[in-house]
């Protein structure tokens, strides 16, 4: 069921608009030369940090669409029916949710990188600590996703709760994306499995509490 | 082996008493309906017995049961089939029992309220649980739907499953009734 159910979610989050992250995280990317203008290496100085500006800005995108949907048709319920626990059914969306969400942008990262004018190894730095980082960004959505569900304006709030929360990750992505620390890759590992691990807990509480 | 058993059950939902000093037994052949006014707590006895509400004293004994609400929870773009398989089991002798069998190709989104009805009672009974939860069961169906929903109903008790079912309205065949006061 497990199984079935990360499948469905990777379905549904392929169909439509499983672009638009991507393409949100290019357009951010896109802007910075024009803010800061064309200095090739000013851009290639700060391109590490933008990738990850662009990243959380690109996590947000999709989280309405990430467990509301699902709470109010009563997709959770019929799944605690069916006997898996809320923090089961989280993980699996967690799962699925990056599956659909970091490859993607590992590959937006490629054109973003150029548009950076960031070299061969600054675009190699900053794309193992997106694909370090993008778990934990991913879990972080979900949960927030789950806290927020149901709620008006939910966007917006979503909003609100990540970006703070994410500021550790942001932290430790952006300097091993730039290579100044060696620590920093480590450090930043460690908070996207502590986010990975902490989410579906999380989730599976706020799913639980939402019920009425 | 009793399916459903509660105990001086209190529940309170927002801030409001639905009901207190509930007991209720629900033997393989039984079937109760949950009957009273709008807003006094029918749907949330049966969420109480599904597991999804806690009681808020009192003690709840539930075997694992099969939940058709108002929540349509099958995926609106799929064929109907493919969105009843998501639950496991075999489905087509639910449709086929519940008049859905020729929709079985259709999406899920372009189904009618009263065939989506249907449908989540086919979810039902693909499900294999013996203890069925219906809330309001009735809403939408027309009088070929009461009728199959009917039978049903029969071949379920006789096989030594049990229903709970929440609604306003008369329920076809044999039913203890509970009445909440309002």
């Amino acid at each position: 069921m497990i199984g079935d159910l990360i499948t469905r979610d990777v379905r549904r989050g392929t169909t439509g608009t499983a672009w638009l992250p991507a393409a949100f995280f290019l357009l951010i990317v896109a802007l910075m030369p024009f803010a800061v203008g064309p200095d090739a290496r000013l851009l290639g100085r700060i391109g590490g940090g933008v990738l990850w500006i662009a990243a959380l800005t690109a996590a947000l995108q999709p989280i309405e669409r990430l467990i509301e949907p699902d709470r109010a048709d009563g997709m959770l319920d019929q799944l605690f029916l069916h006997g898996i626990a809320d923090e089961s059914v989280a993980a699996a969306k967690v799962f699925a949710h990056w599956l659909t969400f970091g490859p993607l942008l590992l590959i937006a990262a490629v054109p973003g990188a150029a548009l950076m004018a960031m070299d061969g190894a600054a675009l190699l730095r900053g794309e193992i600590a997106l694909a370090v980082g993008t778990p934990g960004l991913a879990a972080l959505a979900v949960a927030i996703a789950a806290v927020t569900a149901g709620l008006p304006r939910a966007g917006a709030l979503a909003g609100l709760l990540l970006v703070p929360l994410a500021i550790p990750l942001l932290i430790f992505g952006a300097a091993a994306s730039s290579g100044g620390h060696a620590a920093a890759l480590p450090l930043e590992a460690a908070i996207s499995l502590l986010l990975t691990a902490g989410a579906p807990f999380v989730a599976g509480a706020a799913i639980r509490a939402s019920r009425t | 082996m009793t399916l459903l058993r509660f105990e001086q059950v209190v529940l309170r939902r927002g801030g409001r008493l639905l009901f207190e000093g509930m007991d209720l037994v629900l033997e393989p052949g039984e079937a109760l309906q949950v009957a009273g006014p709008n807003g006094c707590g029918k749907s949330s006895l049966i969420r109480l017995a599904a597991g999804l509400l806690r009681a808020e004293r009192g003690k709840v004994e539930r075997s694992p049961s099969a939940l058709a609400d108002d929540n349509l929870a099958l995926d609106r773009e799929l064929p109907l089939r493919r969105a009843l398989q998501f639950w496991g089991g075999a489905p087509d002798e639910a449709m086929e029992t519940l008049g859905i069998a020729q929709l079985a190709p259709v999406p899920v989104r372009l189904l009618s309220s009263g065939q989506a009805k249907r449908a989540t009672l086919a979810r039902v009974a693909a499900s294999g649980a013996w203890l069925w939860l219906l809330d309001e069961p009735l809403n939408a169906l027309d009088a070929d739907g009461v009728e199959r929903l009917s039978r049903l109903l029969d071949a379920h008790r006789e096989r030594g499953g049990a229903v709970l079912a929440a609604s306003h309205l008369r329920l076809p065949g044999e039913w203890r009734l509970t009445e909440l006061a309002g």
